[in-house]
């Protein structure tokens, strides 16, 4: 066994807030002492109504090696933005 | 002193002591995450201690504060249970000491909430959550420890074991100020709340796989002032700098 606690990502919902928010990670030996913890940890300050956490090593993410293939070419695609076309005065408010 | 007076600081001794002795694994804990956790406690127990304190000295009508009570009173005049003023010991050790005194706390809290005097109950209605949690807190540590390998589980029991005998005073000594308080519907008696703390102590004990002691359960006399050689030094470090420097404010 490793004498490491896994890395957790720690996930809390605001009172107003609609979604689940990423505060930052911390360790712990499982995911109900992750909760636990993230309580003490981040919570302290009335920030929040619900806590999820995530295992770090389960977190996939893009290389940021990638990141010029990945992103550059929506920079000149402005048509994709819905602000690109001009809407017929007869359709009124989207 | 009238009863709920002496009851208030009994409470709010209790609190401020254990609460105190806590705050001393800042820095110390045995990772990052369990220090705030254990710091987060301490500072609810002195949270506590404080609303006691100051009710009490507005009561009493004689001027004192909760500074005063916390800073301006030597040993024997401080009425807490004899396990708050142990030593922390290792990990193990403060833990058994949070679980016992936290379960204790949450029963008697619970039966606060239908105290006739309504700072009490306001009182016990938040402060029972805040136990709560430490209850939980030391409960889930229990069993981790006590269930998981053979030195944790060795040195989880010796925490239990070491704690056990402060135990018995959490309901062995009522006297005037819980039998006048508990015919007026103010307090429970102490002694009525044992069943309910054995309960608790039992089912976790049970399973974390720890024995619960047969050792007697004999100290006794922290609520009229009697106290192991632990307070003084406790004290004295609490007290310092309000005494050395009377007049100092944040």
């Amino acid at each position: 066994m490793s004498k490491n606690w896994p890395l957790w990502e720690i996930f809390v919902r605001s009172k107003h807030g609609l979604h689940h928010k990423h505060m930052g990670s911390l360790h712990a030996a499982d995911a109900e002492m992750a909760i636990a913890n993230a309580r003490d940890v981040y919570t302290r300050r009335m920030e929040g109504v619900s806590i999820w956490v995530v295992e770090s090593a389960q977190v996939h993410a893009s290389s940021p090696q990638d990141k010029d293939c990945f992103y550059d070419p929506a920079n000149d695609k402005t048509y994709r933005h819905p602000t690109f076309y001009n809407i017929p005065p007869e359709v009124g408010h989207m | 002193m009238n009863p709920d007076v002496a009851y208030l600081i009994r409470l709010g001794d209790t609190a401020l002591v254990a609460g105190q002795r806590l705050a001393e694994w800042c820095g110390h804990g045995p990772i990052l995450e369990e220090d705030i956790a254990l710091t987060n406690i301490s500072l609810d127990l002195i949270g506590q201690a404080r609303m006691l304190l100051d009710e009490a000295g507005k009561r009493e009508g004689q001027g004192r504060t909760e500074d005063t009570l916390a800073f301006h009173r030597d040993v024997f005049d401080f009425y807490n249970l004899q396990i708050t003023e142990q030593p922390n010991g290792d990990f193990g050790c403060t833990i058994a000491k949070i679980f016992f005194l936290s379960s204790f706390q949450f029963v008697q809290y619970k039966a606060l909430l239908e105290s006739e005097d309504e700072f009490l109950k306001a009182f016990a209605a938040k402060s029972l959550k805040e136990v709560q949690y430490h209850v939980k807190h030391a409960r889930d540590w229990v069993v981790r420890l006590g269930d998981g390998t053979e030195e944790s589980h060795t040195r989880m029991q010796a925490g239990i074991d070491q704690m056990w005998p402060f135990t018995g005073e959490f309901f062995g000594d009522d006297d005037q100020v819980e039998e006048t308080l508990s015919a007026a519907g103010v307090a429970p008696l102490n002694a009525s709340l044992e069943a309910e703390w054995m309960n608790i102590v039992d089912t976790v004990l049970a399973e974390a796989t720890l024995t619960k002691p047969d050792s007697a359960r004999h100290f006794k006399g922290g609520k009229s002032g009697t106290h192991t050689e632990h307070l003084g030094y406790l004290i004295a470090e609490m007290q310092f700098l309000p005494r050395a420097y009377p007049d100092a404010t944040w």
